[in-house]
């Protein structure tokens, strides 16, 4: 049946011929879904599945890219060696998935260069998290176990979305990212654990980040536009407000634990629900983060763009060299 | 952006005694450059014992519109496996 289907979709088929082909095309390839086969690049898929595909992996390799300047911030002032080379790890890790994901996105037909073009002009999104500034050492603390663990939440249902690159290169940042929480929780630990002042920080830190971390989970399901349809593309598994309820449930028995206290006078413990109600989100702050009035966003972009553009004597001198090389290689086989 | 470095594909084995699979991709000037790229992205906690790279425009792909012509001839060719045969009960190995 799909046989025929495709061949009517050859030059010689009218208009009103191809239009029904693609309706069936797009119905055998929802149908595919359905039965969790996976998406390869080559095959065939709606014009739609393939833009949503390219928004949502870009904006996670981007996320993974910028997502390395808060940190890196602090690998130059890390208390010790044990923590540096930890810090250094995990940022190492994040250029890493930054890679996996575009290399995903590119086998949807678009170029690496079009992918940072989109990026540096505003036209592409990062995760609105990263436009907050890393003020303390605690903040690394934070960061691993808030907003990585978030990122874990948000990511592992990922790894059996339906296009395959996607699904392949998630298995591999979720592999590597549970160990970034756990460095995190346990500079946290440490803190807590420490003087009165290292409490402090460390409880410093978690106000400030807490917040930003709930809503990186995205918008209220009702705000929410993608959601359908990327549910449907199991391109999401889980609504944002189940994620963010998950999140919430996880992370506070370990505030616990460690003697932190979670900054929401609204938070109880539900018997009937069996899970946490906490209180209203900032949902204004999260737009204007997202608008590019955080308190970063300037400074985060402008050192994305001075990289690329402060590199371009580089990438065009290696291309050189390769030139070079390979002519030399040439002139002898002569 | 004049020069962009073209596309590799990744391959790595494991470990010896396992055939190089298809890790990924990535950009790089060189065959050089890929390989050591290759290391740093995709072999970081000791995935592998071996690289190879392969510039991407390198590869011929099957078309999966043609996957009826190419894989389905196969499907009706059930005396290629061991299960078409019949054998006597009284024959345990073979």
């Amino acid at each position: 049946m799909s046989k025929k289907e495709i061949k009517n979709t050859g030059t010689e088929a009218t208009r009103s011929d191809r239009a029904e082909a693609t309706r069936s095309l797009e119905e055998i390839f929802e149908q595919r879904i359905a039965r969790d086969e996976k998406i390869e690049p080559k095959n065939w898929m709606p014009e739609k599945y393939r833009k949503t595909h390219i928004r949502q992996i870009s904006q996670h390799a981007h996320s993974e890219i910028v997502g390395m300047l808060p940190e890196g911030n602090w690998i130059t002032r890390a208390p010790s060696l044990r923590r540096k080379v930890a810090l250094l790890a995990k940022v190492q890790d994040e250029a890493g998935h930054g890679l996996y994901l575009y290399s995903a996105c590119e086998t949807l037909g678009i170029t690496r260069e079009e992918l940072y073009e989109q990026l540096h002009t505003g036209k592409a999104k990062y995760s609105s998290i990263f436009n907050y500034p890393t003020t303390t050492w605690a903040d690394m603390g934070a960061i691993g176990w808030l907003v990585d663990g978030a990122a874990i939440i948000n990511q592992v249902p990922l790894c059996s979305t339906s296009y395959g690159p996607y699904a392949r290169a998630m298995i591999r940042v979720c592999k590597e990212e549970s160990f970034h929480q756990r460095q995190g929780f346990e500079i946290m630990t440490k803190l807590a654990q420490g003087t009165p002042e290292q409490k402090a920080m460390a409880q410093d830190a978690l106000n400030r980040w807490w917040w930003p971390s709930l809503m990186m989970l995205g918008p209220t399901d009702a705000e929410s536009v993608h959601t359908e349809q990327s549910m449907k593309w199991k391109l999401k598994r889980k609504t944002n407000d189940e994620l963010r309820q998950q999140f919430i449930d996880q992370t506070v028995p370990q505030a616990d634990l460690i003697g932190l206290t979670i900054p929401d006078p609204d938070l109880k413990w539900n018997d009937e629900r069996g899970h946490y109600d906490f209180g209203a989100i900032n949902w204004d702050e999260f737009w204007q983060v997202v608008k590019g009035h955080g308190p970063c966003n300037k400074e985060r972009l402008s050192a994305r763009v001075n990289a690329w553009e402060e590199g371009e004597w580089v990438r065009d001198a290696a291309m050189a060299y390769a030139e070079k090389q390979e002519d030399k290689k040439l002139k002898k086989a002569i | 952006m004049k020069n962009n470095w073209p596309l590799w594909e990744v391959f790595v084995r494991s470990k010896n005694g396992l055939e190089h699979r298809h890790f990924g991709s990535l950009h790089a000037a060189d065959a050089d450059m890929a390989l050591k790229n290759a290391r740093d992205v995709y072999t970081r906690r000791n995935e592998g014992v071996s690289i190879w790279v392969v510039e991407s425009k390198h590869i011929t792909a099957s078309n999966p519109e043609n996957n009826g012509e190419l894989f389905e001839p196969a499907q009706d060719k059930v005396y290629r496996h061991p299960t078409f045969y019949s054998l006597p009960d009284e024959v345990k190995h073979m």
